[in-house]
C-alpha cells in the first residue's frame, strides 16, 4: 500500500468536511465503545486478566526466538511448512511460489492485516491470479478499490446506502429493480455471490490472530465464517501473519482470548475460533491437503530491540481506535497507512520510516483513552512521545515547527522580549478578530481553525493578569 | 521446505536478529530451560467466578452462556429424544426434513424412522446440504461454546456450508473453562492432541460489516440448535 501518512494533516480536513464519513463514524464506533464497557461488567476478572496478558506477552517476546523454533518444530511435525520472510517482498514471493505450484487460478481471502501490509492482493493479481476477499466488510472494500479504515471493522467508513449503490453497480447481472433496503438483504446477496468462489477456491488465505508453541497450530478468530469455508473447501490454506504473534501454550491462549472479542466487539467471545494445525490427517473426507505459514518480520525484529518492543504486546483488538477522539473524528484513512488509530500512530513510523509517518504520533490529545483500554496494557502516548523525540531529534519535524520552537525558545529565554511581543500580538489580535472575539481562521494554525474557532486573546496577557492578581492580593492582605 | 536456500536465509537471519535485539545467545540454557518450563507447566490464568465459584451449575451456565448468542439450547435425556428434538426444530424453521452428519457412531446410532420422509446422510458436506449435524468433543461452560474435532467422524465442512447447524454436547463433556476443554484433548487424544481443525463454536454466523447492524447468517449458518444429552 502507498502511504500517504505524511498527508494526514490534509487527509483529516477532508475527512472532516466528508459527510457521508461523518454519518457513517456517527453511531460507530460509539456503540462498541459501550459493548465492551458491558462486557468488561460482566467479568469482573477483566482488569486482572489484562495484568496476566501483559505478562504472558512480555515473557514470550523475551523469548521470542526460543518459542518460534519450537512452533516451527510443532508445525512440521503436524505436516506444515514454514516460509520465514524478511520482508513484504519475500513474503509475496513465497505466497505467489505456493499459488503457482498448486496451478491455482482462483484464491479466496480471509481478513488477514499483514496481507494489508504486504500488498498481497495487488501482487497475486498482477501475475494473474483472481484474489476475492471473503470477510463482508474486506469484499465491499475490495469492489471499491479502498482499504480497511478499521482493524476489526474494515469498512465502518461506509453508510448502508454506498454499500447498496456498490452492489448495484457490481452485481448489474441480478435484477435491477430487487429490494436491497435491509442490511439483511444485502448480506445475503454476497452470501450468494460468494459462495460459488468458496467452492471453486484452488487456494484459500487466512491470517492468523495467534501461533501456538505448543502444538503449531494457527488461530482465527472470526464471527462470518468466511475464514473457515476459505480454509477448508481449498486445496491448500496458505497463512500469513507474523513472527510476534506466538504465544507457547494453549491455555496461553485462552487467556488472551477471553480479552480478544470483548476488547474488540463486546462480545464474550466470537462466534467462530478455529484452530489450524497441518494439512487434513489421513481419513478426513475434508480440509485442505497442503498447509503453509508464512511467517512475516517487516521491522518487527527492530521493534523488539527499540524503546517501542511493547508495541509487539499488540493483539490488534482495536479498542484502541474505538476509544480515540483523533480516530473518531477523522476516521481510519486519514492515518494514511494499513494501521490507523493509535496502534497505527505507533506502529506506522516503525514499519514505513518516521519520515513518512512522522505527524501520525502528533495526531493525538494524549488523553491516555487508549492506554487505559488496551488489554495488554500498551503505554501507546507513551511510545508516541518516543516516536515525536525520535523524529525531532532525527530532523523529521518539519522546518517550518523547527523554526517556530526555536524563536519560541530564544523569546523565552529574553523576558522583556517575550513581554513585549506577547502584548503585541494579543492586543493586535482582539482587534483582528472582531465582535465575536473568535477566529474562523488563522495563518500557521489552519489544522486547529479547520475543525473549530480560535479564540482571540481577550486584553491582557497571561503575564499581565498574574502580576494585577498578585498586586489585588498584595492590597487585600495590606489592608487587612 | 520446497525452498531450502532463499528460506534458510531468512529463517536465520530473522532469528539472530530476534537475539540482537534481546541482547541474547543462541542456545543460551537459561532462557531454553525457562521457555521449556513454561510449555511443560502450562500454567493457567485464574478462571473466572462464573464458572470457578463453589457450586456452579456448569450446565446451566453452559446453556445461559450460549443462548445470549442467539443460539437455541435444547436439554434432552438422551438418544432416544433427539431425532424428536430435530424434526421439531427443522419444522419450526421451515427446513426439509434432511440432514448429514459424519460417521460419529453416537449420530449413526440415532434413529429417525419415527419421522416419515426424514432423510440422513453421511460423508462431508456438499454445498446444497441444508443441515448439518456434528457431535461436539467438549461445552465450555464459561462463554457457551463447543469444542469440535475434525475427522471422518465430524467432517468440519458440515459446521459451515449448511444453513443450519446442529450440534449435540454430552451433559458429561460440559466442563468449566477452555484450559479443561484442552487438558482434556491432550488427555484423549494422546500424542495427536490437536485435529486439523478444532473449531470452537459460540453461535451461528454474523456480520455487522453493514453499517454496524448485525445481521445473523453471514457466511456460515443462519442458525444454531445446541442439544445438550444426558447418558439415556
Ligand atoms: S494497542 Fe492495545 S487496544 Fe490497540 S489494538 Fe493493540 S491490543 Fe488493542
Amino acid at each position: 500500500m502507498q502511504p500517504t501518512a505524511h498527508d494526514f494533516k490534509s487527509n483529516a480536513r477532508a475527512a472532516l468536511a466528508d459527510k457521508q464519513l461523518q454519518d457513517a463514524l456517527s453511531g460507530l464506533p460509539g456503540g462498541l465503545v459501550a459493548q465492551r464497557a458491558a462486557a468488561r461488567a460482566r467479568l469482573p476478572e477483566f482488569d486482572g486478566l489484562r495484568d496476566y496478558g501483559r505478562d504472558l506477552r512480555n515473557h514470550t517476546l523475551e523469548h521470542l526466538d526460543v518459542y518460534l523454533e519450537r512452533y516451527e518444530t510443532a508445525l512440521i511435525k503436524a505436516g506444515g511448512h514454514v516460509h520465514w520472510a524478511a520482508n513484504g517482498e519475500e513474503a509475496c514471493a513465497a505466497i505467489l511460489r505456493i499459488c503457482q505450484e498448486a496451478g491455482a487460478k482462483l484464491v479466496t481471502k480471509g481478513k488477514s492485516m499483514v496481507s494489508e501490509e504486504i500488498g498481497l492482493n495487488a501482487r497475486l493479481e498482477g501475475a494473474g491470479l483472481e484474489v476475492v476477499e471473503t470477510d463482508l466488510g474486506e469484499y465491499i472494500l475490495q469492489i471499491r478499490h479502498e482499504t480497511p479504515s478499521h482493524i476489526i471493522a474494515p469498512a465502518i467508513h461506509l453508510t448502508q446506502g454506498q454499500v447498496e449503490a456498490d452492489f448495484r453497480r457490481e452485481h448489474a447481472h441480478l435484477p435491477a429493480n430487487r429490494r436491497l433496503v435491509d442490511p439483511a438483504e444485502l448480506v445475503d446477496e454476497a452470501r450468494q455471490i460468494l459462495r460459488e468462489k468458496f467452492t471453486g477456491a484452488d487456494v484459500g488465505i487466512t491470517g492468523a490472530n495467534f501461533l501456538i508453541a505448543e502444538t503449531g497450530s494457527s488461530i482465527i478468530v472470526t464471527n462470518e465464517g468466511n475464514g473457515d469455508l476459505t480454509q477448508s473447501l481449498a486445496k491448500v490454506h496458505v497463512v500469513i501473519t507474523s513472527i510476534d504473534k506466538v504465544v507457547p501454550t494453549l491455555d496461553d491462549a485462552s487467556a488472551l482470548l477471553r480479552l480478544l472479542a470483548r476488547s474488540a466487539t463486546g462480545q464474550e467471545i466470537t462466534s467462530y475460533t478455529t484452530f489450524s494445525t497441518g494439512p487434513r490427517h489421513d481419513g478426513d473426507p475434508d480440509g485442505p491437503e497442503a498447509y503453509h505459514v508464512v511467517l512475516l518480520d517487516n521491522g518487527r525484529t527492530e521493534l523488539l530491540g527499540s524503546e517501542f518492543r511493547e508495541v509487539l504486546r499488540c493483539i490488534r483488538c482495536g479498542a484502541c481506535m474505538n476509544h480515540c477522539p483523533v480516530y473518531n473524528a477523522v476516521g481510519g484513512h486519514a492515518y494514511g497507512w494499513v494501521y490507523p488509530g493509535p496502534i497505527g500512530a505507533v506502529l506506522n513510523p516503525g514499519f514505513i520510516g518516521i519520515e513518512e509517518a512522522g505527524n501520525l504520533p502528533n495526531a493525538s490529545t494524549f488523553c491516555g483513552r487508549c492506554e487505559a483500554v488496551c488489554p495488554m496494557r500498551i503505554p501507546l502516548p507513551k511510545l508516541m512521545r518516543h516516536w515525536r523525540e525520535r523524529e525531532f531529534a532525527g530532523g523529521g519535524t518539519p522546518f517550518s515547527t523547527r523554526i517556530a520552537l526555536k524563536s519560541w525558545a530564544a523569546l523565552a529565554r529574553r523576558p522583556w522580549a517575550y513581554h513585549f511581543l506577547a502584548r503585541l500580538t494579543s492586543r493586535a489580535m482582539k482587534i483582528a478578530s472582531g465582535r465575536n472575539g473568535a477566529f474562523r481562521w488563522l495563518p500557521f494554525a489552519a489544522g486547529w481553525t479547520g475543525g473549530r474557532d480560535f479564540p482571540a486573546p481577550q486584553g491582557s496577557t497571561f503575564q499581565e493578569l498574574w502580576a494585577a492578581r498578585q498586586k489585588q492580593a498584595a492590597k487585600k492582605r495590606s489592608g487587612r | 521446505m520446497s525452498h531450502p536456500g532463499g528460506a534458510k536465509t531468512s529463517r536465520d537471519s530473522i532469528l539472530s536478529k530476534i537475539r540482537a535485539s534481546l541482547g541474547a545467545t543462541q542456545n543460551d540454557p537459561a532462557r531454553l530451560a525457562a521457555a521449556e518450563k513454561r510449555l511443560i507447566a502450562k500454567p493457567r490464568a485464574a478462571p473466572p467466578q462464573r464458572v470457578a465459584a463453589a457450586g456452579t451449575d456448569l450446565v446451566a451456565r453452559f446453556k445461559e452462556e450460549l443462548q445470549r448468542q442467539l443460539a437455541t439450547v435444547v436439554e434432552t435425556a438422551g438418544a432416544p429424544e433427539i431425532p424428536a428434538v430435530i424434526a421439531e426444530y427443522l419444522r419450526a424453521n421451515n427446513q426439509p426434513l434432511r440432514l448429514r452428519h459424519g460417521n460419529d457412531p453416537y449420530l449413526s446410532s440415532l434413529d429417525f424412522a419415527e419421522t416419515p420422509g426424514f432423510k440422513t446422510f453421511q460423508g462431508r458436506a456438499a454445498p446444497d446440504d441444508t443441515t448439518g449435524l456434528s457431535a461436539a468433543f467438549a461445552g465450555i461452560a464459561e462463554t457457551g461454546t463447543m469444542a469440535l474435532t475434525s475427522g471422518a467422524d465430524n467432517p468440519v465442512t458440515l459446521g459451515f456450508l449448511p444453513d443450519t447447524h446442529i450440534i449435540v454436547v454430552p451433559q458429561s463433556r460440559i466442563v468449566a473453562t477452555f484450559e479443561d476443554a484442552f487438558a482434556r484433548l491432550r488427555q484423549e487424544r494422546g500424542h495427536t492432541p490437536m485435529p486439523r481443525t478444532l473449531n470452537l463454536i459460540s453461535g451461528p454466523s454474523r456480520t455487522a460489516d453493514i453499517g454496524g447492524r448485525i445481521v445473523i447468517g453471514a457466511h456460515g449458518p443462519r442458525r444454531l440448535l445446541a442439544i445438550i444429552t444426558g447418558d439415556h
